[in-house]
């Protein structure tokens, strides 16, 4: 099956920045992927690519097999982006916005969908309200219906959630879950590691430009900090433990243990040293831990 | 087909919903030039034999109305959708380079003609003529709201702030639309400024629409037809161009 994305050795400079460095992965059809990194990493830009909003210096990107390029045209039939920044033309009702929208991709007669579509995000009181009238999580809504409006099999949302609030964060979610069960791909980029966390089913990590993590949640979870174990000592951590001493943590001491028959040796150790074990406790693994510990170089 | 004609609407509802100031106001700034100019200038201009200059000076400043808003409605559209950001919306869909430009110039040729209109109307008492030649007519006001139109497209898609786009204006648009013989006919002119004025394509639109309505002008239709058309295939050519290169729309 044709992959949903695919890019293959994309590389982008701004100047002297690059802000992408030769970034290859897929994503398959029917995939809810996110992708992660911290501000500045390349992820807007290289979902820009993706829309043909920005022009890669080198690589290729292609949507449902078809290159961003050289088919433009069913590249972005076949992709829906709602972007990061709140844009949104305060000259129109949010009717008229998604009308345009739904005409720009040569629909017409769409009514029925923008109505289902302005339902399902709880605008259809706003229908006919001006763009400008609306607040920020309305406005947000409505850049997602109108990402919508030509039903793309592909689905990117870029931070859809930043300032929105939490009721309209869930009901989102709630949605786009929808969505990805009723066959869409979906990619997203947020802040809030949670929503990765409980979303998605595949994770990427960006970092300065490069692709450095790219694996089932579940992998990128169990190889991690589950070997991680908090604890409060009596005295000094001995120096034979020094190589397992990953960072201090609310006045506790974590070690990153290989495996985690390891810990008998520590406790061994501790003991032959006469410190004390005060508290002990196996860190939680979640995505917030793994991707701190990416982004500041640690190999899991 | 339909991707332009919706950018196209969309562009025409823009300048409508504001038609108080995109329409109305030009129409008033230019019905009170008329009345200044025909009041001071009445008993001292002298401009074709038989053409009184009140008559005379109508047509020219329906043009340069024209020509102005015809200018403004795609810059000032272009402009405000990049720097608020909601180009995007018109940069994601599937829209090529030819529907995109076709939309923005046929929706400033829209303001441009129905100002023109307007003007006409409320100075038409003035003792404007009906139309010798209509088509002359006709054709001037479409190609010369397309010449000025398609500049607003290439300001506007250039010009990263307003202060740019205001720059652009002042020192270019202003000047071409205003030295161009709406008030006075070329003929009478010191040589360097007669000279200075056959550089401007906007005289030759002037004059173009000028012949429609009183069969005599400065110079040939013909010739300003042919100025004025290869103006309009040479600009539209670089927007295009632009526009197909992604040019300070995609980065
Ligand atoms: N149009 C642009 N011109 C210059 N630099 C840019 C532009 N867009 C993005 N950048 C730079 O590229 C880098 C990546 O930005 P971005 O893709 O927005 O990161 P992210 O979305 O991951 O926060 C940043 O350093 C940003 O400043
Ligand atoms: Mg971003």
């Amino acid at each position: 099956m044709t992959s949903a994305i695919s890019i293959d050795g994309v590389s982008k400079r701004y100047g002297a920045l690059q802000a992408l460095d030769s970034v290859s992965f897929s994503v398959e059809q029917g995939e809810f992927f996110a992708l992660l990194g911290p501000n500045g990493a390349g992820k807007t830009t290289l979902i820009s690519a993706m829309a043909g909003l920005a022009r890669q210096d080198s690589g290729q990107i292609r949507i449902m097999g078809h290159d961003t390029i050289a088919s433009a045209r069913d590249a972005r039939i076949n992709l829906g982006v709602v972007p990061q920044e709140l844009v949104f033309d305060p000259f129109f009702t949010v009717r008229e916005a998604l009308a345009f929208q739904s005409g720009y991709f040569g629909l017409r007669r769409n009514d029925a969908w923008i109505d289902e579509l302005l339902f399902k995000l709880g605008l259809t009181e706003k229908a006919n309200a001006n763009m400008r009238a609306l607040s920020g999580g309305m406005k947000r809504r409505v850049m997602v219906a109108q990402a919508l409006v030509h039903r793309p099999p592909v689905i990117v949302l870029d931070e859809p959630t930043a300032g929105v609030d939490v009721e309209l964060r869930q009901s989102l979610w709630d949605f786009v879950q929808e969505l990805n069960d009723a066959g869409h791909t979906i990619i997203l980029t947020t802040h809030y590691l949670e929503e990765a966390e409980t979303l998605c089913s595949r994770i990427a990590m960006l970092k300065r430009g490069r692709l450095i993590a790219l694996e089932d949640k579940d992998t990128l979870l169990s190889r991690s900090a589950k070997r991680e174990v908090a604890l409060k000592l009596s005295g000094e951590l001995p120096a034979s433990l020094a190589p397992w001493h990953a960072r201090n943590e609310d006045g506790r001491i974590v070690l990153s243990l290989p495996t985690l028959s390891d810990l008998e040796g520590v406790l061994t150790t501790l003991r032959g040293a006469g410190l004390e074990v005060r508290e002990l406790s196996m860190l939680e693994t979640d995505l917030e831990h793994v991707f701190v510990s990416m982004m500041s170089g640690e190999k899991i | 087909m339909n991707g332009f004609y919706t950018l196209f609407k969309k562009e025409v509802l823009r300048f409508w919903k504001v038609a108080f100031q995109t329409v109305s106001a030009p129409v008033l700034t230019a019905l009170m030039y008329q009345l200044i100019f025909s009041h001071v200038l009445r008993s001292h201009v002298d401009a074709y034999p038989g053409v009184s200059y009140t008559a005379f000076l109508i047509p020219g400043l329906a043009m340069m109305s024209m020509a102005q808003n015809a200018f403004a409605n795609g810059s000032s559209s272009l402009i405000q959708s990049k720097i608020t950001g909601n180009i995007v919306f018109i940069l994601l869909p599937p829209l090529g380079a030819l529907e995109f430009f076709a939309a923005y110039l046929l929706a400033a040729i829209a303001r441009g003609l129905l100002v023109g209109l307007g003007v006409l109307v409320v100075t038409a008492w003035f003792g404007l003529p009906l139309p010798a030649q209509p088509l002359w007519v006709l054709a001037f006001a479409v190609l010369g709201c397309g010449v000025l139109g398609t500049l607003g497209i290439i300001a506007g898609i250039w010009a990263e702030k307003f202060d740019q786009l205001a720059a652009f204006q002042n020192f270019l648009i202003m000047p071409l639309t205003f030295l161009s013989g709406v008030f006075y006919s070329i003929n009478s002119l010191p040589p360097i400024w007669f000279a200075a004025s056959h550089a401007n394509p906007v005289f030759y639109m002037i004059d173009g629409f000028r012949y429609g309505f009183f069969g005599q002008a400065d110079i040939s239709p013909w010739l300003s037809l042919g100025v004025v058309g290869t103006s309009f295939v040479a600009l539209a050519s670089l927007a295009l161009g632009m526009i197909k290169s992604g040019y300070k729309l995609r980065h």
